[in-house]
C-alpha cells in the first residue's frame, strides 16, 4: 500500500478565534480499507472530517484526493468527487420516507414532458431504494414510511445506506454507531465492511474502541490537533490505543 | 477504558399506538370527515336552502379569495414558515394595480391585462422581500412578514391616500368579478385552479419535495446540496404571488380596493391550513386538506345563517377545530419522538 493514498491531509491548521482546533495534523486513508480516526475529545477529529469534506477550509495544509489538491472546495463540489459523510446527528428529514431521504437533493425526474416540469420518478427511485437496501442487506419494513417513525438504528442504516449510494470513492462516517444498541451497531459495522470490499475508502470517526478494533483496518490517532499514531489495527491492542490518546506513547514515523 | 461493550439494548421503540389513534392522526382524513358531517348537517335542517347549486357555489365564491392565499401559505408552512402579510399584500397589489388601470384607462382590456400582471408582481415583489428578510438577514419569518403586514398595509393607504379606488375597468368586473363560465363563476375557478396547480406542485414535483424536506429539516437538506435560501425566498415569493392574485380578484369582486377589509385575513389563512393539517413546523401537509380547511368556516358562515342560528357561532366553532387540529398534530409528533 505504498501507492498514492486515496485522501491524504498534509499539516492541516485551522483556528476558530482563539482555538486552535487543528494544529498542523495530518491524515491518509486508501481505497478498499477502513481508518479509524481515534482521540480525545477536543483532539481535532470532528474538525479534520469537517475540513476534509469541504464545510470548513483549511487554514493552512493541503488535502489530496488521488493526488489532486481539493482543499477549499465546495461541499457539493466534494460530493461530486464522490465523497460522502455520514454525521453524528442524523442528516434525514424525518417526515420524508426512506427513498425521499435516500434520493434528497438528487431528486430523480420523471421522463419526458413532465420531467421538464419537475415531476418525480417516484417509483423509479422507490425501486431503486429497495435494490439498495436489498443490497446493504438493511432491512427496513416500511420504506414508504417516514423516517421518524423507524428506530435509530434503522434511520442511521438510512443515513449510511444514502452516503454509500453517492459515495463511489470515499465515505467519513463522524460516530455513526454513538447513539445505537448492540445490534444495530453490528449492523452498521458490517455495512462497513461492505463497503471496504467494494473497494472504496471508509474514514471512521468512533470512541467505541471494540467497534474500532473490530472493523478498521488501521487506526490513526489525533491529540491536540496534531496526529501522534499511526497503528495497524491486528498489529495492535486497546492500551496501545489508549496511551497514545492520552499522549503515553508517540509513534516515530506518525507527524 | 476496560469496558467490553454495552449489554443494554436500545429500546427499538414501539410506543403503543392504537388503530383508532392512527386512524384519528391520519393528516387531511379526519378533516374531511368533519367537513361532510357539517355538510350533511346543515343538509339535513334545511335541504332546500342549504343544499342547492346556487348555495354551494355562493359559499365558494365566498371562500375563493381565502383558497388562493391559503393554497400559498400551504406552501409556506410546509417549508416551516409562516406568513402574516398575505391580507395586506392582498391590499397593497390592489391598491398599485388601481392606480395603474386608473392611469391606462380607466377601461379596456389593455388596463385589465396591465392590472392582473401589476397586481401579481406586486404580490411576488413583497414576497421575495418577505424571503430575503428571513434568509439572508436571518430575520424570524413570524416577526418579518409581521413588519411586512404592517408596512405593505401603510404603503397602500399612502398611494392611495386613505381613500379606496374604485375605478375599474369593466371588462375585469365582467369576467373575473362576477362573469361566469359554464355557469361557474371565474373566481371560483382560478381559486380551483391555484388550488389543482398548488396541489399537484407539491405532491409530485421536486419543487414540492424540497419545500417539504426543508420544513422537516433544514440542516439535513442544505448537507444534502440543497439550496435552501434560493428555496424559501421563491416559497415566500410564490405566496405573495398569489396574495396579488386575490388582490385582483378582490377588487375586481368588490369593485373596491378594500383597504381596511383584510386585517384578519392572515389570521384566518393560518387557521385554514392548520385545520387542514398542514403542521405548523413544518414537513407534513396537503393542499387538499387546505382546501378543506379553508370550505369549513366557509360553509359554517353560510350554513348557520341558513339553519337561523347567529353566524357568530362560526366563529366559536372554527376556533374550537383549530385548536383540536393543532392537538393533533402534536400527539402525532409526540407519539413519533418517543421511538
Amino acid at each position: 500500500m505504498t501507492a498514492t493514498p486515496l485522501l491524504e491531509a498534509r499539516g492541516i491548521r485551522k483556528r476558530f478565534g482563539a482555538v486552535e482546533a487543528l494544529r498542523g495534523a495530518s491524515f491518509s486513508v486508501n481505497a478498499g480499507e477502513v481508518v479509524a480516526l481515534m482521540g480525545d475529545n477536543g483532539a481535532g477529529k470532528s474538525t479534520l472530517v469537517k475540513t476534509i469534506c469541504g464545510v470548513h477550509a483549511p487554514d493552512e495544509g493541503e488535502i489530496l484526493f488521488r493526488g489532486r489538491s481539493i482543499a477549499g472546495l465546495t461541499p457539493s463540489q466534494i460530493h461530486g468527487l464522490g465523497i460522502e459523510t455520514v454525521y453524528q446527528d442524523l442528516a434525514l428529514a424525518p417526515d420524508l420516507d426512506t427513498a425521499a431521504n435516500l434520493f434528497l437533493g438528487r431528486e430523480e425526474l420523471a421522463r419526458g414532458v413532465l420531467g421538464r416540469l419537475g415531476v418525480l420518478a417516484k417509483r423509479r427511485m422507490a425501486d431503486r431504494t429497495r435494490e439498495v437496501l436489498a443490497e446493504l442487506k438493511v432491512n427496513i419494513k416500511d420504506p414508504a414510511a417516514p423516517v421518524a417513525t423507524l428506530s435509530g438504528g434503522q434511520q442511521q442504516s438510512v443515513a449510511v445506506a444514502r452516503a454509500v449510494t453517492w459515495a463511489d470513492q470515499l465515505v467519513l462516517m463522524d460516530e455513526p454507531t454513538a447513539a445505537l444498541g448492540v445490534p444495530q451497531t453490528r449492523a452498521v459495522l458490517d455495512l462497513i465492511r461492505q463497503v471496504r470490499d467494494s473497494g472504496r475508502g471508509v474514514v471512521l470517526i468512533s470512541h467505541s474502541l471494540p467497534d474500532v478494533m473490530a472493523v478498521s483496518d488501521r487506526i490513526e490517532v489525533l491529540r491536540l490537533g496534531r496526529r501522534v499514531a499511526r497503528l495497524v489495527t491486528r498489529d495492535t491492542n486497546e492500551q496501545q490505543v489508549v496511551a497514545a490518546m492520552t499522549g503515553a506513547f508517540t509513534s516515530e514515523d506518525a507527524a | 477504558m476496560t469496558t467490553t461493550g454495552t449489554t443494554t439494548e436500545a429500546p427499538a421503540g414501539s410506543p403503543v399506538r392504537g388503530r383508532g389513534r392512527r386512524l384519528l392522526l391520519g393528516s387531511a382524513t379526519d378533516i374531511t370527515a368533519i367537513l361532510l358531517v357539517i355538510v350533511v348537517i346543515f343538509g339535513a335542517l334545511n335541504p332546500g336552502a342549504f343544499l342547492t347549486s346556487a348555495n354551494l357555489i355562493n359559499v365558494l365564491i365566498n371562500a375563493s379569495l381565502l383558497i388562493v392565499m391559503a393554497a400559498g401559505a400551504t406552501f409556506v408552512l410546509v417549508a416551516g414558515g409562516v406568513d402574516l402579510s398575505v391580507g395586506s399584500v392582498l391590499v397593497f397589489s390592489g391598491v398599485i394595480a388601481g392606480k395603474v388601470m386608473v392611469a391606462m384607462g380607466p377601461h379596456g382590456w389593455a388596463a385589465s391585462i396591465a392590472g392582473i400582471a401589476v397586481s401579481l408582481f406586486a404580490g411576488a415583489l413583497w414576497g421575495a422581500i418577505n424571503g430575503i428578510v428571513i434568509t439572508k438577514l436571518r430575520v424570524p419569518p413570524l416577526i418579518a412578514t409581521l413588519g411586512s403586514f404592517g408596512a405593505a398595509q401603510g404603503l397602500a393607504q399612502i398611494v392611495a391616500d386613505g381613500n379606496d379606488l374604485k375605478d375599474i375597468p369593466n371588462e375585469l368586473i365582467d369576467t373575473l368579478g362576477v362573469g361566469r363560465l359554464l355557469g361557474l363563476p371565474w373566481l371560483v375557478i382560478v381559486a380551483l385552479l391555484v388550488a389543482l396547480a398548488g396541489g399537484g406542485v407539491l405532491a409530485f414535483t421536486r419543487y414540492g419535495r424540497r419545500t417539504y424536506a426543508i420544513g422537516s429539516n433544514l440542516e439535513a437538506a442544505r448537507r444534502a446540496g440543497i439550496n435552501v435560501d434560493r428555496h424559501l425566498i421563491s416559497v415566500y415569493a410564490l405566496a405573495g404571488l398569489l396574495s396579488g392574485l386575490a388582490g385582483i380578484m378582490s377588487y375586481a369582486e368588490f369593485g373596491s380596493t378594500t383597504l381596511s377589509g383584510h386585517s384578519t385575513d392572515n389570521l384566518a389563512v393560518i387557521a385554514a391550513v392548520v385545520i387542514g393539517g398542514t403542521s405548523l413546523f413544518g414537513g407534513i401537509g396537503t393542499m387538499w386538506g387546505t382546501l378543506v380547511g379553508t370550505m369549513i368556516p366557509a360553509v359554517l358562515a353560510n350554513g348557520l345563517v341558513i339553519v337561523g342560528l347567529n353566524s357568530f357561532w362560526r366563529d366559536f366553532t372554527v376556533g374550537v377545530v383549530l385548536v383540536v387540529a393543532v392537538y393533533l398534530d402534536q400527539l402525532r409528533r409526540r407519539s413519533r419522538t418517543k421511538r
